[in-house]
């Protein structure tokens, strides 16, 4: 296999990690949201 | 500070671009190694990174142990967290690197399996904030963040104490390097440490939001009258 290969599959790679990471971070926080505009509703639990 | 977010962003951006556009044109290529050891422009950054940022909740770690402050438990959390990425980069693009180097892609070599440790430490760390709900948790945390950072130095210094195939260090080692790669290598370090800083720092935002929700149902489940609780 071509060398070069390697060099973008690992550029890639750590990208595709950082991404992944974030994405996670945006998802907690659209679910945390979500949770905050329940508690917000009046009368949620009462 | 609302505002310096969004700037730091784009900021951050644009020195990342940069760092790539530097590591991968401008940056001479290496006799031996060709191309792929560009691949050293991600990996060293990403292990020192790593390494700052357990030594941070080393620090915070320690802090939480002696104060009980709060602050300092997220602090110790995320940088746990954000750390562990950056290893996860260190564990990947290394041996991507050493495929076409070496021949192999993993060794049990002092340097590569003393890393493998250390991820496995911080992330049993994750695994405890995770899915303990004792209310001893961020004491047994730090407790053990402690231990883990003394795995750091040890990761650091293991190419000088034992024999190993991994390269020598840049830094404090006996290894040379060109002057315009150190300086690729430093402008990629810069880059990925202000990303570190960014995605910490909302880290932080997520998990003190996620603890105020938290302290506000238990209040709601407090105020509320019997059998009307979700």
């Amino acid at each position: 296999m071509n060398k070069t290969y390697y060099l973008f599959a690992a550029y890639t790679v750590t990208w595709i990690i950082h991404i992944a990471y974030l994405g996670t971070i945006v998802r907690r926080y659209s679910h945390l949201k979500r949770e905050i505009e329940e508690l917000k509703k009046p009368g949620v639990s009462s | 500070m609302k505002r310096a977010f969004p700037i730091l962003g784009v900021l951050t951006a644009i020195l990342l671009s940069y760092a790539l556009y530097l590591a991968l044109v401008v940056a001479p290529t290496e006799r031996t190694m060709g191309d792929v050891q560009r691949i050293f422009y991600y990996h060293v950054p990403s292990a020192w990174t790593a390494f700052i940022l357990f030594f941070i909740n080393f620090g915070a770690s320690v802090f939480y142990l002696i104060k009980r402050n709060p602050a300092a438990d997220i602090v110790a959390l995320v940088t746990a967290e954000v750390g562990v990425v950056f290893c996860t980069v260190v564990l990947v693009t290394g041996p991507i690197w050493a495929r076409p180097v070496w021949g192999i892609w993993w060794t049990w070599d002092m340097r590569l399996t003393s890393t493998l440790v250390l991820w496995l430490i911080y992330v049993s760390y994750l695994f405890l904030r995770r899915f303990s709900s004792s209310g001893q948790t961020p004491l047994l945390a730090a407790a053990l963040a402690v231990l883990g950072a003394l795995c750091v130095p040890f990761v650091y210094f293991s190419i000088w104490f034992f024999r190993t195939q991994h390269p020598q260090p840049v830094m404090g080692g006996g290894g040379s390097i060109d002057p315009r790669m150190l300086h690729v290598l430093l402008i990629n370090w810069l880059a990925f440490s202000c990303f570190a800083y960014l995605v910490c720092w909302s880290r932080y935002r997520l998990e003190k939001l996620q603890r105020d929700v938290d302290h506000a149902h238990a209040l709601e489940s407090l105020l509320a009258p019997r059998g009307s609780v979700r």
